[in-house]
């Protein structure tokens, strides 16, 4: 762990350190995962698939979004074994899922070298007010939000990527849909507001509750300072597709491939549809006969107390 | 006479750092190309394979029948800048490999991928570049490194002795991210080459 306020920020041509676990640094890895699909697998044989298939990550534990749906009880972090035997199986970064808050579950991922730490609402939360302090962490962290003020809130504590919410382990898109598209207006808002009266994002960052100097910078580039994916629900190539479309630099696939009839070919249609998100024809192409997608559950079938995206302050 | 137009670089935007490459090469006052398809690659005076996952890449390029008509052109003579899964994809050969891995194989030189570690390996870092005492401030992610340069190559930087730098004839490989931390020299170099093939005559 590095603490960042006493990294200098301008090294000389003589520093001959290498400065580890910057911001530039963590976020340059969401950088290179731009344009790309992370794919949750539980053993080293999916993780092959997922590899093979182009995925641009996997994210390692030990049950999909789904099945802690259905079986219950609390979500933790996955068995270090687990995530040493996907490590072990691809050559591409390996991400793993904290509880929200669990500082020491982060540690734990740390020391076992993934390449980034998603602090997700999925597993059961272990602190119902604070989320993990990121800035200590070299590693890089990936965090869910529903709304602008929460991802800013998230970018405020360390991450260096965030993902839209959605309601994971349904197959239903339309929470992901939401979550992306209140994003992207409410970044749109800041903006407009920066060119008419610059003076009114001090009650922005208020009502936004996230720190003014983020609220600026935003409002000043109109985009978040760092990649924006999204998540929860995306089982289709033509969802990953209108993701893309909506504004996400890239996605997650969770339960939606190794819940489905044929996941190697979704893996690889998933895919095919991220890269070319604009272009219906290769979409069609791609959603060709790749078997029963997952069943999934409708999200206003599910009673507000088990609702995922609701995780998270 | 007319006034030279600005050179157009295309950058492979299948996946990976595309918008960097882009913003860099339009502050050098080139012209970004964004390449999805062979029809992209017409009327290029450069091109640029961004970081990215090299498996990813790889896989994307054979799907859309891209590899072919990409190798056809920077064999062709068409200056190519690859950046950290750039580099592997120009390489010749992967030491580690992703099973089913291919390269386009226009560059002499092996490579290994992941060469510093995991994520929390990657690091910024001050590079000693040429003979001059020049230096660039760059970052490495989850980085690639060369382990063999073939005949004809030039190693352009080291990093703890390990060559992270090389060209041979219009093509520059490094395993770096010069576009994350706007360190422009390399991308400099890169449109002096588009230059000169411009100024060939037709």
């Amino acid at each position: 762990m590095t603490d960042l306020q006493t990294t200098p920020a301008q090294p000389t041509a003589s520093d001959a350190t290498p400065l580890t676990g910057s911001p530039l640094v963590k976020r340059g890895l969401a950088d290179m995962l731009k344009g790309g699909v992370i794919m949750d697998v539980v053993t080293a044989e999916q993780a092959r698939i997922a590899e093979d298939a182009g995925a641009v990550a996997v994210m390692a534990l030990e049950r999909v979004p789904a099945d802690i749906r259905a079986q219950g009880g609390v979500a933790r972090m996955s068995d270090p074994d687990l995530i040493e035997g996907i490590q072990a199986a691809v050559s591409i970064p390996v991400m793993a899922k904290v509880r929200i808050g669990h500082f020491v579950e982060a540690q734990v991922l740390e020391h076992l070298k993934v390449d980034y730490i998603d602090e997700s609402e999925v597993l059961s939360p272990a602190d119902y007010v604070n989320h993990i302090d990121k800035q200590r962490f070299t590693v890089p962290f990936v965090c869910g939000a529903t709304n602008l003020g929460e991802a800013l809130r998230r970018i405020a504590e360390g991450a260096a990527m965030i993902r839209s919410k959605g309601e994971a382990g349904t197959g239903d898109v339309s929470e992901a849909t939401k979550h992306i598209r209140t994003i992207r207006g409410q970044i749109a808002e800041l903006q407009a507001v920066y060119k008419v009266s610059p003076d009114a994002l001090y009650v922005k960052a208020k009502e936004l509750a996230a720190p003014y100097d983020i609220v600026l910078e935003v409002a000043r580039t109109g985009k978040l300072p760092v990649v924006l994916f999204t998540a929860g629900g995306v089982a289709t190539p033509a969802d990953a597709a209108m993701m893309m479309q909506l504004g996400a630099d890239g996605v997650f696939v969770g339960s939606g491939i190794f819940k489905s009839g044929n996941p190697a070919a979704r893996a690889q249609a998933i895919v095919k549809a991220t890269a070319f998100y604009d272009d219906p024809a290769r979409i069609a192409e791609a959603s060709r006969g790749l078997g029963e997608a997952m069943v999934g559950i409708n999200v206003g079938d599910l009673p507000a107390p088990h609702r995922l995206a609701e995780r998270g302050w | 006479m007319n006034p030279s137009p600005a050179p157009r670089v295309g950058v492979l935007a299948l996946q990976g750092g595309v918008a960097e490459h882009a913003a860099m090469l339009r502050e050098l006052g080139a012209e970004p190309v964004l390449v999805r398809t062979p029809e992209h690659l017409a009327g290029l005076d450069a091109v640029v394979l961004p970081g990215g996952e090299s498996s990813t890449l790889d896989r994307l390029l054979r799907l859309f029948g891209l590899r072919d008509p990409l190798r056809d052109a920077i064999l062709g003579g068409l200056p190519t800048l690859g950046t950290c899964a750039g580099l592997i994809l120009l390489s010749s050969g992967i030491e580690d490999p992703a099973p089913g891995q291919q390269t386009l194989e226009v560059l002499d030189v092996t490579v290994a991928r992941n060469a510093f570690g995991s994520q929390v390996d990657s690091a910024e870092v001050t590079l000693p570049w040429g003979d001059d005492g020049a230096v660039v401030r760059t970052a490495f992610i989850r980085a690639p490194v060369v382990t063999r340069v073939g005949e004809g190559v030039e190693v352009l930087a080291r990093h703890r002795g390990v060559v992270v730098a090389v060209a041979s004839g219009s093509v520059i490989g490094i395993s770096f991210h010069p576009e994350l931390t706007g360190e422009t020299t390399v991308h400099e170099r890169l449109l002096q080459l588009a230059e000169a093939r411009r100024s060939l005559p037709a």
